[in-house]
């Protein structure tokens, strides 16, 4: 399966149309300094300018729904992108000796700057045909067992888990349903939370809710940027609660689902930056900023213990909730 | 007539019909959802809320499940007082913290999950009991904290905890805050097993979404109602994406226990004798 490595053409996303129609112009310019062989380098060097400065600002103004609309950006690095970019080595881990293997869910071990960790991500694909295959990065039950295999496998061995989150949500199937999705992704939860290996989780695109959590019980949860992370999706809650889809924009305020936002209910670490206009603009860029944290991360637990990295863990989330 | 005409008149008589049903006083007698028998009330509630024609379990309030689960007397409370706070200062179409207050009147209670020490035919448990009644059972932070205290109280008194479920899921209104009640609960089941105390699980009508998906099927032992609507997804959720009709007995219990979720699916009768079978077992092995 042929992944992108790299975003090639701008798709730009609708709110940033103000831009898109500054390029468009750049294109017509430069259509016509072709045709015409007049040198307009200099009108195109200033709409360019003007483009950023317009990026910037769309940037500095955004609502959650816009940056729910760029977590699920078609474009946006993936996690066999970031494995890609990150890591050497890599040995994928397929199915999960039970049933079958999931490629909505992908993992395996690799070098991360010469040090060997687990790595386990949902992966989404950039096209319909890639989409079809990885199911729009909707784990069945599979997925989820596949993952808690290769993370003991990680713990025997003594390497640290690091995991990449981004899906809609786990699959809403019969055949999911049948096999027990709300068991695999318990047991998880149970499971992840008594590793003695210690556990990174990125926040990459969408954290949709049970089917993100099921690969996020961390010793330390990061977010990128523009990642969304919600216990249901705007759309589902706008739905439910206001009987109105449309209600989206309102359900996405409400829910507090941006990384800042979360940051500031101490419920996520640390934020990751993006490059400018987001993670699917460069790639490269997006991936050192990843590497930064993830070499941040190892070098912060290289030293602790099993109990004490599985108390922390449990601690964290035992501190979880607000009540009085 | 003008076809609007014809059309008010139809819906007269719609109306008439709606009219006569409710002349049955309310407070005599009860209609099965299931097979449509007008039932005696006080008849239904001597035969623990089953349908006695078609044997459909209506759903319980925490009082009516405590009185059919604990011998008399045995219940104490603990951790009643924690409360929800509206942190997010949610508001839909009524805010988070009118929906509390709404449901505390409703149900006297000040969240979904009641817990508290107990006996079961004079075994000594740590006992939950969900109320779907309150905001559809849905899993926040109280419950999350609640669920944890509980566990740790089987940890400290070396008891079994009894869990019964009823729930929609995750409380929207808390963000998700209430999604990760599913992994605090979940790793206290892990302290439960690595500490060797039972942790059993009932499953009642309807539990699905989070709760579902955490501490509900963790169980030791799983054991559910007769036609318990147990999943992850809801039927409808399903339907939509697969765009296909589901079996219909699809997500009750007796097709979890087909699929190997549940060790056993009982009537309402047969659950307390059950589970005091059940618990005679670990008293022997602690002692």
């Amino acid at each position: 399966m042929a992944e992108n490595t790299g975003a090639k053409k701008k798709v730009l996303l609708d709110f940033e149309k103000p831009v898109a129609e500054i390029y468009e112009a750049i294109a017509e310019l430069e259509a016509m300094s072709k045709a015409q062989n007049i040198n307009v380098d200099k009108e195109i060097a200033a709409l360019k300018k003007r483009a950023a400065q317009k990026e910037k600002e769309i940037f500095a103004a955004l609502t959650p729904l816009n940056i729910v609309q760029i977590s699920r950006h078609q474009l946006r690095p993936s996690t066999l992108d970031y494995i890609g970019q990150l890591f050497t080595d890599f040995v994928e881990q397929k199915g999960d000796r039970l049933f079958g293997d999931d490629p909505a869910i992908v993992g395996g071990f690799a070098f991360f700057q010469g040090q060997t960790v687990a790595v386990v991500g949902h992966q989404k694909g950039h096209d319909t045909k890639e989409n079809i295959y990885r199911n729009f990065g909707m784990p069945q039950p599979e997925g989820y067992r596949k993952a808690l295999r290769i993370m003991r496998m990680a713990e025997r061995f003594n390497f640290p888990i690091i995991t990449l989150v981004d899906t809609p949500g786990a699959f809403p199937g019969l055949g999911a349903e049948e096999r027990g999705q709300a068991e695999a992704i318990a047991r998880n939860l149970l499971e992840m939370s008594r590793l003695k290996a210690p556990v990174l989780s990125i926040i990459t695109g969408e954290g949709g809710s049970g089917g993100a959590l099921g690969l996020a019980v961390a010793n330390q949860v990061l977010m990128l940027e523009y990642a969304t992370y919600s216990v249901i999706s705007p759309e589902a809650c706008g739905s439910i609660l206001w009987r109105d889809p449309a209600q989206a924009e309102a359900a996405a305020k409400a829910l507090k689902i941006t990384a800042p936002d979360l940051l500031k209910l101490k419920i996520i670490d640390g934020i990751i930056p993006e490059p400018r206009g987001g993670a699917h603009n460069d790639y490269a860029a997006a991936a050192r900023h990843l590497s930064e944290a993830i070499a941040a991360f190892l070098q912060n637990y290289s030293g602790k213990t099993a109990d004490e990295i599985t108390a922390e863990r449990y601690n964290k989330f035992r501190g979880m909730g607000f009540f009085k | 007539m003008s076809v609007l005409e014809w059309f008010s008149k139809q819906k007269e008589n719609a109306s008439e019909k709606t009219a006569e049903r409710l002349d049955i006083p309310g407070d005599l007698w009860v209609k099965c959802p299931s097979c449509a028998t007008i039932l005696y009330k006080k008849d239904l509630e001597d035969n623990q809320k089953v349908c006695s024609s078609c044997g459909y379990h209506f759903r319980l309030t925490f009082a009516e499940r405590l009185n059919l689960t604990a011998d008399a007397g045995s219940f104490r409370e603990f951790a009643a007082e924690l409360t929800a706070v509206d942190f997010l200062d949610f508001e839909d179409t009524k805010t988070y913290q009118v929906r509390l207050q709404e449901n505390q009147a409703k149900t006297g209670r000040n969240d979904a999950l009641v817990c508290g020490e107990a006996a079961i035919h004079k075994y000594p448990v740590v006992l939950g009991i969900m109320d779907f009644a309150f905001l559809g059972g849905s899993m926040g932070s109280v419950l999350g904290e609640k669920f944890v205290r509980a566990a740790e109280k089987a940890l400290e008194k070396k008891i079994p905890l009894v869990v019964f479920t009823a729930s929609g899921g995750a409380r929207m209104q808390e963000g998700l805050t209430s999604l990760l009640q599913m992994a605090k609960t979940s790793a206290a089941v892990a302290k439960l097993n690595a500490a060797r105390v039972p942790y059993i699980v009932v499953f009642t009508d309807p539990t699905t979404g989070g709760t579902t998906a955490s501490f509900a099927m963790l169980g030791d032992i799983h054991v559910a109602e007769k036609g318990a609507l147990i999943g992850f997804a809801g039927p409808r959720v399903i339907e939509q994406t697969i765009r296909q009709k589901l079996p219909r007995d699809f997500q009750r219990a007796e097709y979890l226990e087909e699929h190997g979720f549940l060790d056993a699916v009982l009537s309402r009768q047969e659950l307390k004798d059950y589970l005091a079978r059940a618990l005679k077992h670990f008293v022997q092995q602690e002692a």
